[in-house]
């Protein structure tokens, strides 16, 4: 072992050429070199499109319309767009729910109001319904119609099945094609391959 | 307001705000051929910027014009690809 000279043996074997090398195994590397660009030709393809991962973690009025517009409109970009509902953000799926989110007058420095006035029964449904009247007014899409327009196009919404257990949902409340049986781990996978990440 | 294109279709989204405009015309420009242009009629002011940007993003659609005027603003877009 103490004869070994490791820099005359590289020198001497690896630069002339090896005479067993025959054609066959020549074509063989040949082949899978070939073998090889192409399937990173297509990794590069898959790479083009941009991927964002939302989690939405709240269900007030005001609250879920970020994240369904930022989903529609990545999904109009042709983005591969995941949006995973926990906590009260579940509630933005749930069918009926969805339809009657409230907006919190108590805590708003934007509300006209103190918070000692904000919070006397009936106020927060006082503050939806001046809030849903200027949405309406503005031409802003509803949720309903968000959560649909971001279903067509092909966004994942996704309701974390912990929570759905937590607050005792049945999957039949939710909206067609939301994905169901999903959790944390699910979540991560498609962050890490993401370009966008957020957390609403 | 009248353009030289030959619009293949025309979508209306007056009254209509962030992100409708930009959705539509996404939706509306899959229906079309390649070649085809596309008119997109907003009152939102922000649809400038925002289908520019979209345009710019996505591939296979070209933003040919925006003309704005009289509280309207009008953008001309051509599907390139299928």
């Amino acid at each position: 072992m103490s004869t070994d000279n490791p820099t005359t043996a590289a020198d001497g074997t690896d630069t002339e050429p090896d005479p067993d090398f025959d054609a066959g195994e020549l074509q063989a590397l040949r082949e899978r070199v070939a073998e090889l660009e192409a399937s990173l030709a297509e990794a590069d393809v898959d790479d083009d499109q941009k991927k964002m991962t939302i989690v939405a973690t709240k269900g007030s009025f005001d609250m879920a319309y970020p994240p369904l517009i930022l989903a529609s409109t990545a999904a109009a970009f042709g983005w591969d767009v995941v949006v995973f509902h926990t906590f009260w953000g579940l509630d933005i799926l749930h069918e009926e729910k969805s339809r009657d989110l409230q907006l919190s007058a108590v805590g708003n420095p934007n509300m006209p109001l103190p918070n000692s006035i904000a919070a006397l029964p009936g106020m927060d449904r006082m503050a939806t319904r001046m809030m849903a009247k200027k949405i309406d007014e503005n031409g802003t899409a509803t949720i309903e119609e968000l959560i649909d327009l971001s279903l067509e196009q092909g966004v994942d919404l996704q309701a974390c099945q912990m929570t759905v257990d937590l607050l005792g949902y049945d999957e039949d409340d939710l909206y067609d094609d939301v994905t169901v049986g999903v959790g944390a781990a699910t979540a991560l996978q498609h962050m890490a391959e993401s370009d966008v990440q957020l957390l609403v | 307001m009248s353009s030289d294109y030959q619009t293949a279709e025309t979508l209306d989204v007056t009254g209509q705000s962030c992100p409708i405009p930009v959705v539509k015309t996404k939706q509306a420009i899959d229906d079309l051929e390649a070649g085809d242009v596309l008119e997109v009629v907003a009152t939102d002011s922000g649809s400038v910027s925002d289908i520019q940007g979209w345009a710019d993003g996505t591939a296979g659609v070209e933003l040919l014009e925006q003309v704005e005027g009289d509280d309207r603003y009008t953008h001309y877009v051509t599907k390139t690809e299928e």
